[in-house]
């Protein structure tokens, strides 16, 4: 599906002389000058220049031509990691036909009308979408800029432009022999009329499109050189630190700040209704004075809140709460058979992104300015013109590369309360989170609660299914209007309504049951997927299991006319040689099988559980089939990253709560999986000419049961809670006890001790 | 006044003595290449070296540097295991987000300083310090590796 690029609006009016006041004063690295008059079409809305007076040939949103030879990519989607801008350059690059060794790429200034992401109807990065959205514009975009330097070559050799081909920039009519380079037709280029729709290349005209080129923001990244948001610094700036109330929906009372202020160059203490900040000459001071304040909260409603009054209320919801059916087919009740039924329960989740939450802001009477890394910079605008008052086009939004995202930063709740505590001072203000502040404060991918059932016939072939999942709405505060007419939330049933087996009678319903006010939830990554599929994948194991069955050709028996399932269940267990061989005791293998994001993937792992119950990872092989692939490096990276990603989450993290505050503090105690814990990693990429799907998050909504069902093969122990409970593997409790009194207490973690202790 | 050298040079500073060195090279000198994660010595991500050898500096207090060498993943490149780190970390591509590979790259040098042929467990031992929340490790183990035998191979890319 080709998707045609389409002509956009002039939103912004001629260049006034307030805001170029405003672009002056900044300082700006990047300026952004808005072309008065007619519009032209591909979006000649807007340009981004690095230099003021020169000048650029910029067909549209996102390619720039120097006359100075420069190309520079703007980027729609953003950098955290996920090599979204390798992705993005390489799909224009391809039809510009230049190397990724000749451009530059730019962060997009926020601007709604040309970087929105069509699939999340929002400038936003996020849901594993970038690549499967730009793979039509941002080719477009290429081939409608090479038609135009094409043609310009073309009318001053006075020749027809199919005679002339492009390679690495520069222009040939082979007849003849002569030559320009595009810095040559940057000003000619911008005259000429454009295209309806430029042609695209045929696949296997690629030249850059399916090669592991080299990403083309790593350079700066082992050398220190590449500024993430935290690492902005601006002429006059201070640093502060902040901590907002330990409980959700808490207030502030009242403060003494009279340690605080004597703090060697703490400079200011700021009140916000719910926070208190602390600035200094440098984070340290800020540090020091707010671990010197004492601060008087209201801990408001949630003051008491438990975990265990959270899953409470979660079971009591799925049992008399009112379900929303997310999917119906046939008949599930009055099927006769062997009923097999299991209860799930997942964690509350933090982000724990590498790079703390930051914001660097300078609130001016006329203007604000914010340097932040976001997945949402648009939103970062809306929240600065509420705390500020301030049109939206006085606010200017830096965004930046950042050090990690995975849905954490899609909220704008940090910047928010940066630009709230800079509108006090008169002089720019970076606010950096402690890790401790980053654990207690997050938008927390929800706690869930699932009930799973199935009739298995006389065959052992499930021929009834229903899944009741329990749990908060994320999309319900992102994005209202996604939400469904009859209220379902799409995300709570994402690869859970629509598996990839074949199921003649199965329903899939949600329970609505949003967290006590005040306890802001997030996107995770891998979303509603990495929920379901925890859960549908490790309840299909318990299946087979009951049916007698391996699990492999338990999965195979469903699957139905499924060819791009069946080729990675195969692929997959094939190469991780799947069923040759008994494994040693408390050695196991376990598979998984989805189609998230547009791709299909199979997991599997080998684990080997000690008499402890300690778990270690022994290998993983995965088999995926992502359509057309831009990058086989990028894919091959985030399958091994997302898998690290999701294995943490179910060996480690959970968020708790009690008297209503986070009990994790930092990476102490909201664990990660190490480099000694990564077991080796195999990727296999079937070949593949369907439209491309998304990667991003693929690979962690795979790890949590491919994981799960090893243990259990290993153990016999089915764990459905995450996440996992080692004192339920513990198979000799002697060992256990004889390993740790032979332990120094810093051989192991605080929390692992603790767990142990009780068990001995 | 504190003087420091750093990555060659001397700096003077004026600041507390109990402040720890990651601030000051990044709030006061403005070397914002090493990375604050955690504050705790959980992370890593602020390693830098001391007279060659890897220390957290979100904990090292300033003064605890004072006469010493340091070296921040801005200077490593100028020694020769530095610049082949860098190279191997390029050409296996290991970087996602990147926040945390300053810390990889400088204990990653500091092992291959001490151990110039290091085995998985020495791997493990001098990077298991080291947290990457994108999950790069096993493409840190292998540039690693790679760093060590020397033979650089860059993944496929156009003239």
């Amino acid at each position: 599906m080709a998707i045609r690029v389409t002509p956009v609006e002039d939103g912004d009016g001629p260049l006034n002389p307030s805001r170029r006041e405003l672009i002056k004063r900044g300082g700006l690295v990047v300026a952004f000058i808005w072309l008065s008059g007619p519009m032209r079409a591909w979006g000649m809305a807007e340009t981004a220049r690095i230099d003021q007076g020169q000048p650029q040939f910029a067909p549209n949103a996102f390619v720039r031509v120097g006359n100075d030879g420069s190309v520079q990519l703007v980027m729609p989607s953003i950098e955290m990691g996920q090599g979204a801008y390798t992705g993005q350059a390489t799909l224009l690059a391809e039809e510009l036909d230049v190397g990724l060794d000749q451009i530059t790429v730019e962060h997009a200034p926020p601007n709604r009308k040309l970087y929105s992401n069509p699939m999340l109807g929002e400038q936003a990065t996020g849901g594993s979408t970038t690549i499967r959205y730009c793979w039509s514009t941002l080719r477009n975009a290429g081939a409608a800029a090479r038609y135009l330097l094409v043609s310009a070559a073309a009318q001053h050799w006075k020749v027809d432009p199919s005679q002339c081909t492009v390679a690495r920039g520069v222009v040939t009519h082979a007849p003849s022999g002569r030559t320009l380079r595009y810095a040559e037709l940057a000003d000619a280029a911008a005259q000429v009329t454009p295209p309806d729709k430029a042609p695209l290349k045929s696949p296997s005209d690629f030249q850059l499109i399916g090669k592991p080129l080299r990403r083309v923001d790593t350079p700066g990244k082992v050398d220190g050189s590449l500024p993430f948001g935290i690492d902005i610094r601006v002429p006059g700036m201070k640093v502060a630190t902040v901590q907002a109330c330990p409980t959700f929906g808490g207030r502030l009372v009242s403060v003494d700040d009279t340690r605080a202020r004597a703090v060697p160059g703490v400079l200011a203490v700021v009140k916000l209704d719910n926070a208190v900040a602390v600035i200094g000459e440098h984070f340290w001071a800020a540090r020091q004075g707010l671990d010197a304040l004492d601060i008087h909260w209201d801990r408001g409603a949630n003051g008491k809140l438990t975990t265990e009054q959270l899953f409470k209320d979660l079971a009591e919801a799925s049992e008399h709460g009112t379900p929303i059916v997310g999917r119906d087919v046939g008949h599930v009740d009055g099927v006769s058979g062997k009923l097999v039924s299991a209860t799930y329960q997942l964690p509350m989740l933090a982000h724990a992104t590498m790079e703390p939450i930051n914001t660097v802001v300078h609130v001016r009477p006329d203007a604000c300015e914010i340097w932040v890394g976001s997945q949402v910079p648009a939103r970062c605008v809306d929240v600065a013109t509420k705390i500020t008052g301030l049109p939206a086009e006085r606010i200017v939004v830096h965004n930046q590369y950042m050090g990690g995202g995975f849905g954490r930063r899609l909220f704008e709740d940090s910047v928010e309360q940066a630009v709230a505590i800079a509108k006090q001072v008169d002089y720019p203000v970076k606010v950096i989170w402690t890790r401790e502040e980053d654990i207690a404060q997050d938008r927390y991918r929800p706690a869930y609660y699932d009930r799973i059932s199935s009739t298995l016939d006389g065959q052992g072939k499930p021929v009834a299914w229903t899944h009741r999942t329990t749990g908060a709405s994320v999309l319900a505060t992102f994005a209202p209007s996604a939400m469904g007419k009859n209220g379902l939330d799409p995300d709570l049933v994402e690869c859970a309504a629509d598996l990839p087996y074949e199921m003649p009678n199965m329903r899939v319903e949600w329970v609505r049951h949003d967290m006590p006010s005040g306890l802001a939830v997030g996107w995770w990554r891998g979303v509603g997927s990495t929920h379901n599929v925890f859960v549908v994948e490790s309840f299909v194991d318990e299946l087979a299991h009951a049916a007698g069955k391996d699990p492999v050709a338990f999965r195979k028996s469903m699957l139905g006319d499924n060819p791009r399932a069946l080729a990675v269940l195969e692929l997959a267990t094939q190469k991780a040689g799947w069923g040759q061989g008994a494994l040693p005791p408390r050695h196991g293998r376990g598979v998984a099988l989805a189609a998230p994001f547009g791709s299909y993937l199979c997991v599997v792992v080998d684990v080997e559980v000690s008499p402890q119950g300690e778990i270690s990872l022994r290998r993983a092989v995965t088999a995926v089939d992502c359509g057309m692939v831009v990058n086989p490096n990028t894919v091959e990276a985030q399958i091994q990253g997302g898998l690290v990603f999701g294995w943490s989450a179910a060996l480690y993290s959970g968020i708790t709560l009690k008297d209503g505050a986070v009990e994790q503090r930092n990476f102490n105690d909201y664990r990660v999986m190490r480099l000694n814990q990564t077991p080796p990693m195999e990727v296999h990429i079937v070949h593949s000419k369907e439209q491309p799907g998304g990667i991003g998050e693929t690979a962690t909504v795979m790890a949590m049961p491919s994981l799960l069902n090893a243990v259990f093969a290993a153990t016999g122990v089915r764990l459905r809670t995450l996440p996992i409970d080692r004192s339920a593997l513990v198979s000799d409790n002697n060992a256990l006890k004889a390993a740790l009194s032979a332990a120094t207490p810093l051989d192991i973690p605080s929390d692992v001790a603790s767990v142990a202790r009780m068990l001995v | 006044m504190i003087v420091l050298s750093i990555n060659g040079q001397d700096s003077q500073v004026e600041v507390p003595e109990d402040m720890p060195l990651l601030w000051v090279l990044r709030d006061v000198i403005g070397l914002t290449g090493t990375k604050f994660g955690c504050g705790i010595a959980q992370c890593g991500a602020c390693t830098v070296h001391l007279d060659g050898q890897p220390v957290r500096s979100c904990v090292l207090p300033v003064s605890g540097a004072i006469n010493k060498k340091i070296t921040t993943i801005e200077g490593i490149g100028a020694t020769d295991i530095g610049k082949r780190m860098q190279q191997a970390w390029l050409g296996i591509e290991v970087a996602q987000c990147g926040y945390c590979q300053s810390g990889q790259i400088m204990s990653a040098t500091a092992l291959l300083a001490q151990t110039p042929q290091p085995t998985d467990t020495d791997i493990d031992r001098a990077m298991s310090g080291n947290l990457c929340r994108c999950g790069t490790y096993v493409r840190i183990r292998a540039a690693i590796k790679q760093a060590a035998t020397g033979q650089i191979t860059l993944p496929q890319t156009i003239a």
